[in-house]
């Protein structure tokens, strides 16, 4: 089945804990950029979903 | 006295032959394969028998025998039926999918090519009965040959659809990239999407190619507008050039967004083959859609609107 343009998941680092706050999709907390980068990477293959960068350290994964 | 078996026979040849000339693979990439050759030749060899069955018919003054030619028309309509389907159906297995516009566009034109080679049939079957009734009987083969194919490269050439390089001019420029992280891709200051993963930004960077497609008056302007022109532009771009992109991998898809103040249209993607030059002969070779087709300077309001 498919979600389309809605939030599947949400990364983000420790330090930017407080720009998210908890919703109906997942949060993952990084340690640092480097996996930041990987969870959002292999999330987005896994649910085929892209990876959008809000601009302010929060990345969110979203099926077009 | 008419030998109707050689009339028949040469507009059936000369249809069918007509039919044979237009199915070639083009930008289409379709039909690739002897089957689909095959159905399409054994269809146009019906449809060229009943074109020229109608003059006989009638000469013979077997009138009602004219009504078979609306068995035909539902067997063309079938055509089209068939090749919507089978595109739509293959249409999940594609990267970048042809989209509903292009493949009702496609399955039209299958169609009306089966009508043309019963209009060159009957046409042929006319240039024969004319050269027989002026008296010139042994030029008759070659009459109706000649006014077959006259009318067959006229009506052709009538229906001959535009180019999007007939309305639009087209340019490959470079990508850019803003907004915080340098996030955002953009053309011309247009942002057409947001990637979020440094892996996939440096590829844009280092092979991404943005094509800037500038109408060239408002009809064109609300012709490129349509979604399903540019799908077909992108999938035909593809189809030509290779485009990296895989199952799973979303941040390489090709997108295609307008300017909403300028009309025009940028697509963003990642060919196999960077080759400028080359994009913008794709893009100008692609069809514009039937669907897609507008005209608002046809009209009293859209002139007025244009000013």
């Amino acid at each position: 089945m498919d979600i389309n343009d809605y939030i599947l998941a949400i990364v983000t680092s420790y330090e930017d804990k407080d720009k998210v706050d908890n919703g109906s999709a997942p949060i993952f907390y990084a340690e640092d950029e480097e996996e930041l980068e990987y969870i959002s990477m292999m999330i987005s293959r896994l649910t085929k979903s892209m990876v959008h960068d809000l601009g302010n350290g929060v990345y969110v994964l979203i099926k077009h | 006295m008419i030998k109707y078996g050689e009339m028949i026979l040469l507009a059936v040849i000369l249809g069918t032959f007509t039919r044979l000339l237009l199915l070639r693979v083009d930008y289409r990439q379709y039909p690739g394969y002897p089957h689909g050759y095959i159905v399409h030749l054994t269809l146009a060899f019906l449809a060229s028998s009943l074109g020229a069955l109608v003059l006989p018919a009638m000469l013979e003054e077997n009138y009602v025998a004219v009504t078979i030619l609306g068995a035909a028309v539902q067997q063309f309509r079938g055509i089209r039926n068939m090749e919507r389907d089978f595109l739509s159906q293959i249409e999940d297995t594609e990267l970048v999918p042809r989209g509903q516009a292009y493949i009702e566009g496609i399955a039209k034109v299958f169609e009306s090519r089966n009508y043309l080679a019963m209009i060159a049939a009957l046409l042929t079957s006319f240039g024969y009965y004319f050269f027989n009734l002026i008296g010139y009987n042994s030029l008759n083969i070659a009459g109706g040959v000649i006014i077959g194919t006259i009318v067959v490269y006229v009506l052709y050439t009538l229906m001959s659809e535009d180019h999007v390089g007939d309305i639009a001019e087209i340019r490959v420029v470079d990508l850019e990239f803003v907004g915080p992280n340098n996030a955002n891709l953009s053309v011309e200051d247009t942002v057409i999407m947001n990637v979020g993963l440094k892996e996939a930004k440096e590829s844009w960077k280092k092979s991404g190619v943005g094509i800037v497609i500038a109408p060239k008056d408002d009809n064109a302007r609300a012709t490129l507008a349509n979604t399903g022109q540019r799908q077909a532009i992108i999938h035909d771009v593809v189809s030509q050039l290779g485009v990296r992109l895989d199952v799973g991998v979303q941040d390489y898809t090709p997108l295609a967004r307008i300017n909403l103040h300028t009309g025009r249209v940028y697509i963003i993607m990642i060919p196999m083959e960077p080759d400028r030059e080359c994009i913008i002969e794709a893009v100008r070779r692609t069809p514009v859609l039937e669907a897609s087709r507008r005209a608002p300077l046809a009209t009293k309001a859209g002139r007025m609107a244009s000013d």
